[in-house]
């Protein structure tokens, strides 16, 4: 119906097959998207017997909810959720904090050395020590098995950093902080009062960057998180639980039992998942407009 | 993309090389430093202190976070022990890289780190262009949203959440897609349980992961191309697929030519969560990569030259990709990265 509403208004009378064919084309790709998804959802509200006997498509079968009473009932699930939130809230803060303190001098032009730093702030998005020096730092640093570990290491981006450098440059307009400076403002004030306010729409969506890459990572956590059970943040929990579960799901020590791990599986994905969902209609355009303005030049 | 784009001091000339550019970069040193004598850098750090005070936190955690890890590296030319520690171990000069070259496993995680890759570049390099010209045709503002969120949700997932999803959908017993098969009177088919099936499902899975979000870049450019364009095209009775290969296309093209740039640095590396949440046991031909061969040997396995050797061929390859590409954009008249 959509399809049909939205032929284009310019090509003639005659009926535009081409037209509908990409509209239709569309759509069957946008249901590729979200199917799997719904499949998932449907499953973890379906009874067991049905999932059993492999009659769930995109619908649930027999509504029950059993499956998320039961993950809220595993403290160890939970924990982990609680681990992630604090180390996204902590990583999300550390983050801007870093990324403005690091953007707003280097989009200054008076400033001597500018070339020279913005170098070697961006030269991290092409070389790095890797995976091993990485680890061993961390070691050596004692942070491996601390929180510390998820929230430091990955706290500036050298993407981040351009994409705001970007825009300090060219949305905060000279003539603006020349007037401030006449007035008697220092560099504090002027980002502070000037330029911080006038970038509203770029730090949230740095902000939901950093939160939301924070949030789906669990490489780092698989590697420095490996005795403090309690420490694991839901990603990874999630790994041990089901991923690694298509071999061994005895291996975990959860207080779920289970009768069906099909169903529950579903049913911690769509509860891992819950947070994202939620915010995403409303925050997708700022992290379109983010994207973009990773991609354009300075 | 780099911001030492014109370096206005004449020290960081990262552009031509060719003899033009060098005695430009020698009049410019002349000023710079005709400038210096009468400022010293003290002026500077009095001028502008605020500025330098808030690069401090950043530039603590980039050094210790980012080139800290760089020293690590010599590890890469010493016979690392725990016992001896990062000094004590003894330098062993190019002896770790002759073993490492040496190790079947090296040349099978090089092969499959350039198969998966470049398969990747082949296919989910290109359907997102596809899918955005496809996304440009829809004038409808309200489809071409609705499209446009559903088509960015997979990207918002995370790499196990995909990987759960894989294994629920693919799934040989049991997955969705096998019941619907089953149903439709097929037999099911070992999507991730059998080596060639598997390396298929992985390429989709990620070109489903990342064909939406794709397109933002490519739909960005697109949007600034001049209407009137389209226009005088449309005028001149060109149809939809010649404005789309002679207005579009072009218009886009740097675009294509600078993520290009970008995708073949990775070329050496590649997600490291996408192949460790969607490797099993049944297929072991094609996932061991070099990022899972280093954590297999370094961190799981405690071996710690080997794998510090590995992550550093690994990067170096990827930083020659990376500077060769610049170059050959460059000299295609493109913009290029740096």
């Amino acid at each position: 119906m959509k399809a049909a509403k939205s032929l284009p208004v310019g090509s003639k009378k005659s009926f535009d097959v081409w037209g509908f064919v990409i509209h239709a084309l569309l759509v069957v790709i946008s249901l590729v998207c979200l199917l799997p998804y719904m499949h998932i959802v449907a499953k973890s509200f379906s009874e067991d017997a049905y999932v059993i006997a492999n009659k769930v498509f995109l619908l649930p079968k027999g509504f029950s909810i059993e499956a998320y009473a039961k993950i809220f009932a595993d403290a160890s699930i939970l924990r982990s959720l609680y681990v992630s939130v604090i180390v996204t809230v902590l990583f999300t803060i550390l983050g801007m904090v870093v990324t403005v303190c690091a953007a707003y001098p280097l989009s200054r032009r008076q400033l001597k050395g500018r070339s020279t730093l913005t170098f070697i702030f961006l030269f991290t998005m092409y070389f790095s020590g890797g995976i091993i020096p990485e680890y061993m730092l961390i070691n050596n640093l004692g942070m491996l098995d601390t929180m510390w570990s998820l929230v430091l290491p990955l706290s500036f981006s050298a993407f981040n950093l351009l994409i705001m450098k970007t825009t300090f440059t060219h949305s905060v307009p000279v003539s603006l902080e020349e007037s401030a400076r006449i007035d008697g403002a220092g560099h504090f004030r002027i980002l502070w009062s000037i330029v911080l306010p006038l970038s509203k729409p770029i730090l949230a969506t740095l902000s939901l960057f950093y939160a939301v890459g924070r949030w789906n990572a669990y490489q780092d956590a698989l590697f420095y998180i490996k005795h403090n059970v309690d420490l694991r943040p839901l990603q990874l929990k999630l790994y041990y639980l089901i991923v690694q579960a298509t071999e061994s799901f005895q291996l975990e020590a959860t207080e779920v039992t289970l009768s069906n791990p099909e169903v529950m599986k579903a049913a911690v994905v769509v509860f891992a998942t819950i947070p994202i969902i939620c915010i995403y209609p409303f925050v997708q355009k700022y992290f379109v407009q983010g994207t973009m303005l990773g991609a354009v030049k300075e | 993309m780099l911001g030492t784009s014109p370096a206005t001091d004449g020290k960081k000339q990262t552009g031509g090389d060719n003899m033009k550019g060098i005695s430009i970069a020698k009049t410019k040193n002349e000023t710079a430093l005709l400038k210096k004598d009468r400022y010293g850098m003290l002026y500077y750090l009095r001028r502008d202190w605020q500025l330098y005070v808030l690069l401090i936190l950043p530039l603590a955690l980039v050094l210790l976070f980012k080139y800290t890890p760089l020293a690590g590296l010599v590890l890469a030319f010493k016979d690392y022990k725990i016992a001896k520690g990062f000094w004590g171990s003894e330098w062993v000069g190019m002896e770790v890289f002759q073993e490492l070259f040496a190790k079947p496993d090296f040349a099978r995680a090089v092969r499959n780190t350039l198969l998966l890759n470049i398969m990747d570049l082949i296919f989910s390099f290109t359907v997102p262009i596809f899918l955005a010209l496809l996304l440009h045709e829809v004038k409808n503002v309200l489809f071409k949203r609705v499209n446009q969120t559903l088509l960015y949700l997979p990207h918002f997932l995370s790499w196990v959440i995909v990987g759960a999803m894989a294994y629920q959908l693919l799934g040989e017993g049991n997955g969705m897609i096998n019941n619907l098969i089953v149903t439709l009177g097929g037999d099911r088919i070992p999507f991730l349980q059998e080596d060639m099936n598997w390396l298929i499902s992985y390429l989709a899975i990620g070109i489903w992961q990342s064909m939406g979000w794709g397109t933002i870049i490519y739909l960005a450019a697109m949007s600034s191309i001049n209407p009137e364009m389209y226009e005088a095209a449309t005028v001149d009775g060109a149809n939809r697929w010649r404005k789309m290969w002679n207005i579009t296309l072009p218009s886009i093209r740097p675009t294509i030519v600078t993520l290009l740039i970008m995708s073949l640095g990775g070329v050496m590396g590649g997600s490291f969560e996408r192949i460790f949440s969607l490797l099993n046991r049944a297929t072991t031909e094609f996932t061991t990569t070099i990022p899972v061969l280093v954590y297999r040997w370094g961190i799981e396995g405690g071996d710690i030259s080997r794998a510090t050797a590995l992550g550093l061929f690994q990067a170096l390859i990827g930083l020659v990709l990376v500077l060769t590409a610049d170059r050959v954009a460059k000299k295609m008249g493109e913009d290029g990265l740096l």
